[in-house]
């Protein structure tokens, strides 16, 4: 059986086994740290989550996630991920299964928290270039009549798209932004991390 | 009196802000540094900022002045964390942190209101260096 605390486990597992790749990138065309912020985020989560129920509700688990990646990450990830978290939360709030339908408006609670917060748009290099398209994918395939894991399979897909989109742009937000031109050519730390996430759900719901 | 919170990714940059804005200011002019992370690493955190902001006020509320990315961010999520009541009368400054701090701190020290500490932060801005 599946269950929200063990998917949130191995989302933030494949995050923290990720982290000096998103250092890498980050040490490219940023300030070196985001795989550093981002286990440290998790393994804090990690640790809020050990004390709650094993068959623990959606909401209050994603809720203790965005809190604790709030209050750990250091980064930009922190508040963008952290606000993307809670806004999620508040999405499945009394829900026990979550439908394609459901998911794909936690996503996009949750881009729009990010968008909230850091004022970005798409193709400006960040996070958001690849959970947009991810989001856009899952309606066609919604509307299309798949299954809520073949959803996320296209989910998947276009996120990765996306992150090799990143290479082809120029930075407009965040510390990236300060290279200009030359962060052409690199991927996004941030939207590659969203992508790992996207990738560990699938394979753990597949 | 209106209370100014300076939030830096560096704990180092916050804290000589606020030296250099109290040199200015009077004495007792409320001015909370917080910079870096909870384990003063470069970086940013919502608690501490929030915690600083509740600190900062003594009813006429508080002026945020802030670096960049994530400390920008995080105030605008401390905001959220805060009293709603509390959080209508704090304000990020939209200007530069070293000079902003400074000319928004000397307002303060003056009893100006937030508006006009806002304002007068906001003209620092316009600081001509050649
Ligand atoms: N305004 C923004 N909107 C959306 N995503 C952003 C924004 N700014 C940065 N990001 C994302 O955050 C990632 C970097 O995260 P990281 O944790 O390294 O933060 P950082 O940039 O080092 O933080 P800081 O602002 O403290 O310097 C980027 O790769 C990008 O995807
Ligand atoms: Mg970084």
């Amino acid at each position: 059986m599946t269950t929200a605390k063990e998917a949130l486990r191995v989302v933030g597992q494949a995050v923290i086994d990720k982290k000096s790749y998103l250092t890498d990138l980050d040490q490219a065309i940023g300030d070196g740290d985001h795989g550093i912020n981002m286990a440290r985020g998790f393994e804090s989560v990690f640790k809020k989550i050990a004390v709650l129920d094993d068959n623990i509700d959606l909401t209050t688990l994603l809720k203790t996630v965005g809190m604790g990646l709030i209050s750990s990450v250091g980064g930009a990830a922190g508040p963008l991920y952290g606000t993307a978290f809670l806004r999620a939360s508040g999405v499945c709030a009394g829900k026990t299964e979550i439908d394609a339908v459901t998911a794909k408006a936690m996503l996009d609670a949750a881009i729009k928290g990010i968008q909230d917060r850091g004022k970005a748009k798409k193709g400006e290099k960040t996070m958001l270039d690849a959970l947009i398209p991810a989001s856009e994918a899952m309606d066609i395939a919604i509307k299309a009549g798949k299954t809520e894991v073949e959803c996320l399979a296209d989910a998947v897909q276009a996120a990765q798209k996306g992150v090799e989109y990143t290479k082809t742009i120029i930075a407009t937000k965040g510390r990236a932004s300060y290279l200009a031109e030359r962060s052409i050519g690199h991927q996004d730390p941030g939207a590659t991390s969203s992508t790992v996430m996207l990738e560990a759900l699938y394979n753990y719901l597949e | 009196m209106v209370g100014i919170v300076i939030v830096s990714h560096s704990v180092k940059i916050a804290e000589g802000v606020k030296e250099l804005a109290l040199q200015m200011a009077r004495k007792d002019q409320l001015i909370i540094a917080a910079g870096g992370t909870d384990t003063g690493d470069i970086g940013s955190d919502p608690m501490k900022i929030q915690a600083a902001i509740e600190a900062a006020d003594k009813g006429d509320g508080v002026a945020v002045f802030a670096d960049l990315g994530s400390a920008v961010m995080s105030v605008g999520l401390a905001k959220e964390m805060i009293d709603p009541q509390l959080a209508q009368r704090v304000c990020l400054a939209n200007a530069p942190i070293v000079e902003g701090a400074i000319a928004g701190a000397v307002e303060a020290a003056m009893g100006s209101p937030l508006e006009k500490v806002l304002e007068t932060a906001y003209g620092a801005r316009n600081m001509e260096k050649q």
